[in-house]
């Protein structure tokens, strides 16, 4: 396992900085506690195919497709959620 | 033989049918210990065994992010049911495995309900359930349990694979890979030496569960005396596997197992659940319901629409069953005096026995109906997309977006809408709306405000009235923000909420729904309704002889004593006092018993009443009137909900508090003004 990804670092962005219909690759979930466990479980890993798929009146909370289902976050959650740009070759679906 | 098993599952998965589908009416609601989360079992019997089925609560894992996912993984660890069964949605696969895996992983024997079979194929999901089973290592059993099919089958299954005794799932082992395997044997080694960190939890899953930072385990770990050793073993190597990976730990086990869902998926799933396999319909619909220009007016329709039926079916339903107590309570009132006994016999079954039973049995039609509606914005979807679209607002004031609907419920009756608090999942959000819903206005408090603004503020009575329900609103959100950022300060509030897609919801699920909690309240709360009836009536007629609730009767002799206390407030007289303690059993009830105490029933309180008050100070009265302690019922839902008589107790204490504070504010800062 583990192709270092070729161009983590560069462009990384909040979800909650993607517009709708905008998608990622996500590369990390920050903070700690259980508001990140909960962001993993529910399958925001590193690695995962995501795009944003409304947002709320007021731009909060947002909504993301992703692993088949739709997840919405509270855009103070979402900060937490670092994406990278989708199309980074031997990036998408991690390292498996 | 008798087993016990346990049914665990993602919301939305339809768990709740299936539950229902194998084991009929033959259930049983309780708590968790300690807590309010409810507790459902039931039982069913299949080929001579007799099985019985505990549902944990709807949860997405068992990390314990969550209330919910504690109790669910606590029972799984500690309890160690025969064997688990796993709701998965078979049109969402990949998310419901997760927590099937997590389960195989500390050892659960586990059979695979794979439900909604329907709806997979509808989107033309296949699924090798042969190829799936074998990857996983345990039955799977393909169902649709709103339509029962497959239930037999399962209850087979399961009854097969707990005479087998067999649990495949001890040998299962997720591959996590050379990086972090290193890591965990290191860890399996040393725990292999010393007593398990949990009973039944074997040293490979601890070594996993404390790499991940699972909070029972580093519990276990720290009160067993080995955290250090393990932090240190985990340390050095630890942070180069950091290093390589660009995240931590923690992150790396999660995500491994997510690989390890996806591979099992793509491997049993033929078409593909990527970003292109879009639920075209559920799409559309959601196009128009979380518009950032509709979202929030289509909302507010719904909940109004809600609002107004609930009332409008429900209220001609309560006159009829009030009608039917008052008349019954005449008619053995006199029968019971009829029949030679005494006037206190009589009298207290009439009022205190029938009128008691008779003002818990009234809230029944609006908790039905309402619960009905609730049954359905929840089956249907739409109950997370108001939440959506509401969401920024209520957390403006510290509240989950969900807690709009039981806030918008209480302006009719505090009693169902305190029960509609159970729509939201953290116990800190739940507590914070139970906490402020008795000030929302109910309807049993507007003919006290039409009455008196209409003798004292003439043609001002409907900005009076107006203003009293804005006042309501204002102090609940106050509390809110008080409370938040105080008592539950150090309680995060999530959102985190999965958008499910839309369904049609089923019929017999929501009248079964809206019954069960009908009853429940019935059975809970009805106990303490009756007995507080009954207490009052023992305090209004006794010493025995005296007018019913007269200044000699013990409620009229309290009533002296704490005049005094209102007379800051501008009603500083006995009958004020005995009127807001009638109004305990239902504040409509202050009304009557001013009329009563005043000798000038309803209709000749208009002559009476400006004796006693001034507008100002009526307005006062009107203050305390609408903020002090809810009536009877709502305490008892309050209680019910909050399961706890400290909590009960500080309700009572600071909403009359808040209200006399409040009067007093209003007598002596109109006086100041020279309003008064």
């Amino acid at each position: 396992m583990g192709l270092t990804c070729s161009c983590s670092g560069g462009n990384e962005r909040v979800l909650s900085a993607l517009e709708i219909g905008e998608g990622g690759v996500v590369s990390k979930i920050a903070g700690d506690g259980s508001l990140k466990r909960r962001i993993l479980e529910m399958g925001l890993v590193p690695g995962t195919e995501i795009r944003v798929e409304r947002k709320a009146p007021f731009n909060d909370p947002v909504s993301v497709w992703f692993r088949g289902y739709e997840l919405s976050l509270r855009v103070d959650e979402a900060n937490a959620v670092l994406v990278r740009p989708a199309g980074c070759a031997g990036c998408s679906g991690g390292s498996r | 033989m008798s087993w016990t098993i346990a049914l665990a599952g993602n919301p939305n998965t339809g768990k709740t049918s299936l539950f229902n589908a194998l084991t009929g009416s033959n259930q049983h609601v309780g708590n968790w210990p300690g807590v309010t989360v409810e507790r459902k079992e039931g039982r069913f019997r299949s080929s001579g065994d007799e099985v019985t089925v505990v549902d944990l609560p709807g949860i997405y894992s068992l990390g314990a992010a969550s209330l919910d996912e504690e109790i669910a993984a606590d029972y799984l660890l500690r309890n160690r049911p025969d064997l688990a069964v796993v709701v998965a949605d078979a049109s969402n696969l990949e998310r419901s495995l997760y927590l099937a895996v997590q389960m195989l992983e500390i050892g659960t024997p586990l059979v695979l309900a794979l439900n909604m079979m329907d709806m997979a194929a509808e989107r033309g999901i296949m699924i090798d359930v042969e190829r799936l089973s074998a990857l996983l290592g345990i039955p799977v059993v393909p169902t649709v349990a709103r339509k029962k099919e497959g239930i037999e089958e399962l209850k087979e299954r399961i009854t097969r694979s707990l005479r087998e005794n067999s649990a495949p799932s001890l040998s299962f082992a997720l591959p996590y890979g050379e990086r972090l395997n290193p890591l965990f044997e290191a860890l399996e080694t040393f725990l292999g030496e010393r007593q398990e960190l949990i009973p039944g939890l074997s040293a490979r899953s601890a070594a996993v569960k404390f790499v991940e930072g699972d909070v029972a385990v580093l519990a276990a770990a720290e009160s067993s005396g080995v955290r250090n050793s393990m932090d240190e073993l985990l340390a050095e190597k630890g942070r180069k596997v950091e290093e390589e990976l660009g995240y931590d730990l923690q992150t790396a086990v999660i995500e491994r197992r997510w690989g390890f869902v996806s591979g099992v998926t793509a491997e049993s799933v033929q078409r593909d659940l990527s970003l292109k396999a879009r639920l075209t319909l559920s799409d559309r619909i959601d196009r128009v319901v979380t518009s950032r220009s509709l979202g929030l007016p289509l909302f507010f329709l719904v909940t109004w629409a809600i609002f107004r039926m609930t009332y409008a079916l429900g209220d001609p339903l309560v006159e009829l069953l009030e009608g039917v107590f008052e008349s019954f309570g005449e008619w053995t009132g006199e029968f019971f005096a009829g029949a030679g006994f005494s006037e206190i016999v009589s009298s207290f079954v009439q009022d205190g026995l029938i009128g008691g039973v008779g003002s818990v049995v009234v809230f029944f039609p609006h908790i039905f109906i309402l619960f009905a509606f609730i049954a359905l914005l929840e089956d249907s979807g739409y109950m997370a997309r108001g939440a959506f679209v509401m969401d920024r607002v209520m957390h403006l004031m510290g509240l989950h977006g969900k807690s709009f609907i039981p806030m918008l419920m209480g302006f009719g009756c505090n009693v169902p809408s305190m029960m509609a608090t159970r729509i939201l999942e953290q116990p800190r959000d739940r507590m914070i709306t139970l906490l402020v819903l008795p000030f929302m206005s109910c309807s049993a408090r507007l003919p006290v405000f039409v009455l008196f603004s209409g003798i004292f503020f003439g043609a001002y009575a409907g900005t009076a009235v107006f203003s009293l329900y804005v006042l309501g609103i204002v102090v609940a959100v106050l509390a809110a923000k008080v409370l938040g950022s105080t008592l539950f300060k150090g309680e995060s509030s999530q959102l985190v909420m999965e958008l499910p897609p839309y369904h049609v919801p089923s019929f017999s699920m929501v009248l079964r729904h809206a019954w069960e909690r009908g009853f429940l309240f019935l059975q809970k709360a009805g106990t303490f309704i009756l007995l507080s009836v009954i207490a009052v009536w023992v305090l209004a007629s006794f010493p025995w002889g005296v007018e019913y609730g007269s200044s000699e009767s013990i409620v009229g002799r309290i009533g002296q004593i704490l005049a005094p206390v209102f007379a800051p407030a501008g009603f500083g007289f006995w009958q004020a006092a005995v009127a807001l303690f009638f109004g305990f059993l239902a504040k409509e009830v202050v009304v009557g018993t001013l009329g009563a105490l005043l000798g000038a029933g309803e209709a000749g309180l208009a002559a009476a009443l400006p004796g006693l008050f001034t507008p100002l100070s009526a307005y006062a009265f009107l203050v305390m009137t609408l903020l002090y302690v809810p009536c009877v019922a709502a305490v008892a839902a309050f209680r019910r909900e909050t399961g706890s008589w400290a909590w009960t107790f500080f309700m009572i204490a600071y909403t009359t508090l808040i209200g006399y504070g409040g009067a007093v504010l209003v007598y002596q800062g109109g006086r100041m003004l020279g309003l008064g």
